[in-house]
């Protein structure tokens, strides 16, 4: 398993340098440049910055200095938060961001997997419609409007939670951002834990254990349930990418502190350095994610252990 | 395995909370200022939310009173030379960094030569050029730093000579360029200076804590000459830049100020918080951009039709819904030394005589319904540009003008309008400094962010003789015959003029609509 998990991680150097290449050229063939504003600086001025930051240098050896300061683990300086270069900026985002995507995280599995039991025992009746309703609002109503009316009812009607800002640190912040980011995941996750465990419900071995007389909940936790995992378990994987990467709308409207906004923010602003280490970041948070996924789909199914 | 596993990320969720620390709500003002800021160093600033917080940490040797306008700061008094070229400060005795370090002359002259240092790279450093050799030494073309124009004369007494008068000159010194920097912590930190924990402040206010993302904390100097007289005891700026979000932080009572608000709440404010949300005139131009070296566009006539044909009065208060002022004059009412501003001749026609008018000049320019006039309208990709965009190019439609809106995310805009490939295209002005000088500068012929490329030599000669002109009134007359050539050739299309939009809470006394939309803490009241 080691020397599985070694070939893998290894396996994504390549394209990590793929990946970062493509982007660095790219980024440079768009249109406007960092210092490109509402008001356009004295050319004396763009020369000071362009030298200032290298850019003025040619591209490829712009290239070979980036490629060469990331293998000593220098992200570069951000144009945009000039007193905290990418790196710096990336890791005071990221407690905000990894507490927040990974508060949702577990409310999400948690309220899915529940949903999606409660969905498949009680299939085609009253409590399946309204988790169905609910999943439905789900997985079609966006956050940016979630957002703002959780805001509205929780935090100025009824007045019991705070509307935006990470204040102290405390639960009561964290409340609407993370069921903001965890309602559609929730949505999809309960849709894919019905479905796999009402196959699992009427498959042969349970209609065995059944006739052995084993009582409803013996069956579903001990013997259904693991089964019908695998498909939430294959979700979890973009799932987590998606919360722990942090959510660009939810952080802007909440006003949170998280690395979200980034993805979005540096690329309008042309901070090279910083979309190139949020690239960076998001890959290798992808690949790590991807191999525990891995690793708990053998743990689930002995069968691909043994492959 | 599955109930430890989760178990163990409710634990590291757990520690996360406590490992971001907890703040304490102090005597606080809780102060909604949109962007992050670029950094707390004042030669990396550039915006008004950077001004905000910089403003209130630093003090430089003139500083705004409530009312945005210059009044002594670190100097207690100066004195002109009679030719308008020599400044001598004297600076007020005790002053000190908040590390106990005093003031001295030396740390503004370190201040200046490193903002024009081409090293420092100081993107604003251009509004400190009127001192003698700075532009030299920031384009690189003088390198004897020493040569700038400002001079320690002693410990509390500062020389700067001009490269020409500059009626303005005291007006800029209240901008963040003109600031003093603790040469000392400078000299031992290197680029480092600037950090939380490193810097030292000369301000009303030193900043304490910065959450990228979230907030920048600072808290009274008690170091300051005026600290007996300054009553809030910290502030706490805020990053969101959504304004939706923003307001409803406000209702909640999170947030003392808003310094933006959405314009489509205008009406429901001022119903529900009447007296909250204030507007008023901003020393700032919108306005759309024509290519004057493109045909049709070299032609005045076509530049005037495309003008005239603008209903400017619908716009601020049917399109924006915030009332904005119509412009028919390139510099906004209210420029120090100005008086009224010059107005195009056709402002009190009927906007159906305008419209008349209008499509008699472009048939005299060679356009009619058979071979109408096709441009294209660019903007930057924003709901208000589009909205004016939209409306503009339906005024237009009936005069036998073809339009194609185009739209593109900011950078590009701005790109393509400096390159000059736009036919018209929308831009915008805020006052650096309180002078008509800094509107009319941008139709001169040799400047970068004359974007329409207008070029008249007697428009630049007027210009240039009124920057060598001492007297305020000849000066201002010279000006004023300038404006009135670009308004008569229609050189661009000033639409309206731009206002400040705050909310303030009732908690707060002492915040006055000023032109230049700014308010120093310092000058700021909280009631409980």
């Amino acid at each position: 398993m080691l020397a599985y998990a070694l070939k893998r991680l290894l396996s994504t150097i390549p394209v990590l340098w793929i990946a970062i290449t493509a982007c660095f050229f790219i980024l440079r063939l768009a249109p406007g440049g960092p210092f490109d504003g509402e008001r356009p600086l004295p050319q004396a001025i763009k020369d000071n910055l362009a030298a200032h930051y290298n850019l003025d240098k040619p591209l490829i050896e712009q290239y070979l200095i980036y490629i060469g300061n990331v293998l000593k683990g220098d992200l570069g300086p951000s144009f945009i938060n000039q007193d905290f270069n990418v790196a710096e900026q990336l890791l005071s985002g990221l407690p905000y961001t990894l507490t927040l995507g990974t508060s949702a995280f577990v409310f999400a599995v948690l309220a899915g997997i529940l949903a999606g039991i409660a969905g498949a025992l009680y299939k085609n009746s009253l409590p399946d419609y309204l988790l169905g309703l609910f999943i439905l609002l789900g997985l079609v109503v966006p956050n940016f409007l979630v957002a703002p009316i959780l805001q509205l009812v929780f935090g100025l009607q009824l007045d019991w939670l705070p509307v935006g800002g990470w204040g102290d640190g405390s639960i009561a912040f964290l409340v609407l951002p993370v069921v903001v980011l965890a309602l559609p995941h929730i949505a999809r996750i309960s849709r894919l834990m019905r479905g796999a465990l009402i196959e699992v419900l009427n498959s042969n071995y349970i209609r065995t254990a059944r006739s052995k007389g084993l009582s409803r909940t013996r069956i579903v936790v001990r013997h259904a349930l693991k089964p019908a995992l695998m498909p939430v378990v294959s979700y979890l994987g973009p799932a987590a990418g998606f919360l722990l990467t942090g959510s660009v709308i939810v952080e802007t409207i909440f006003g949170l502190p998280g690395i979200g906004r980034y993805f979005i923010n540096a690329a309008l602003n042309r901070d090279y350095g910083m979309v190139l280490g949020t690239v960076i970041f998001y890959m290798v948070l992808i690949v790590v994610l991807n191999l525990i996924v891995d690793i708990l789909y053998a743990w689930l199914d002995p069968r691909v252990r043994t492959q | 395995m599955k109930i430890i596993q989760q178990a163990a990320a409710c634990t590291l969720a757990l520690m996360l909370y406590g490992a971001i620390s907890a703040t304490a709500w102090a005597a606080t003002i809780n102060i909604h200022n949109g962007a992050d800021p670029t950094s707390l160093d004042p030669h990396k600033v550039s915006g008004d939310w950077e001004n905000r917080i910089v403003g209130d940490i630093f003090e430089g040797l003139v500083t705004e009173d409530p009312n945005a306008e210059a009044i002594p700061g670190q100097a207690a008094s100066w004195t002109v030379s009679d030719d308008g070229l020599v400044y001598t400060f004297t600076l007020r005795d005790g002053i000190q960094w908040t590390d106990g370090t005093p003031v001295t002359a030396n740390d503004f002259v370190f201040a200046f030569q490193r903002l024009m240092d081409p090293a420092t790279a100081a993107s604003y450093a251009y509004l400190q050029y009127p001192i003698k050799n700075a532009e030299g030494i920031n384009a690189g073309d003088i390198t004897d730093i020493a040569s700038l124009g400002a001079k320690a004369i002693d410990d509390t007494t500062l020389e700067i000579t001009l490269e020409q008068p500059t009626p303005y000159f005291i007006g800029a010194l209240t901008h963040y360029t003109a600031f003093p920097l603790p040469k000392h912590v400078v000299e031992e930190k290197g680029e480092e200076w600037v950090k939380i924990g490193n810097i030292a402040t000369n301000g009303p206010y030193k900043p304490t804590e910065w959450v990228p993302g979230s907030h920048v904390t600072t808290v009274k100097n008690d170091g300051h000459y005026d600290a007996a007289n300054i009553t809030i005891d910290g502030a706490k700026f805020f990053v969101l830049e959504d304004e939706s979000a923003a307001l409803k932080r406000y209702r909640a009572g999170e947030f003392d100020i808003l310094t933006d608000f959405p314009t489509d709440q205008y009406d429901w404010m001022q119903e529900n918080l009447p007296g909250e949300a204030r507007v008023a005139p901003f020393a700032g131009l919108y306005y759309y951009v024509v290519n004057n070296t493109k045909a049709p566009f070299d032609n005045p006539d076509v530049r005037k039709a495309l003008s005239m044909s603008i209903n400017r009065e619908v716009i601020g208060p049917q399109i924006l819904g915030t009332g904005e002022i119509p412009a028919y004059s390139w510099v906004p009412p209210g420029m120090a030394n100005y008086g009224d501003p010059v107005e195009v001749d056709w402002k009190d026609m009927s906007y159906g005589d305008k419209v008349a008018m209008a499509k008699e000049l472009l048939t005299g320019a060679g356009f009619n319904a058979d071979n109408p006039l096709k441009l294209q309208l660019r903007y930057n990709t924003n709901e208000n540009h589009k909205r004016i965009a939209i409306a503009i190019a339906a005024m237009w439609k009936p005069v036998g003008i073809e339009v194609e809106l185009y739209n593109t995310e900011t950078k590009v805009h701005y790109e393509e309008l400096q390159n000059n490939i736009v036919d018209v295209g929308r831009a915008g002005w805020l006052a650096d400094y309180n002078d008509a000088d800094n509107f009319l500068n941008l139709l001169k012929s040799d400047i970068q962010y004359n974007y329409g490329r207008y070029s008249n030599s007697e428009f630049d000669a007027l210009l240039n003789k009124a920057n060598e002109t001492t007297d305020l009134t000849a000066r201002s007359e010279l000006l004023r015959e300038a404006e009135a050539i670009a308004l008569n050739e229609s050189a661009s299309i000033p639409i309206y003029y731009y206002l400040s939009r705050n909310v303030v809470s009732p908690k707060v006394e002492g915040f006055v609509d000023n032109a230049f939309d700014i308010h120093r803490t310092r000058w700021l009241t909280l009631s409980e």
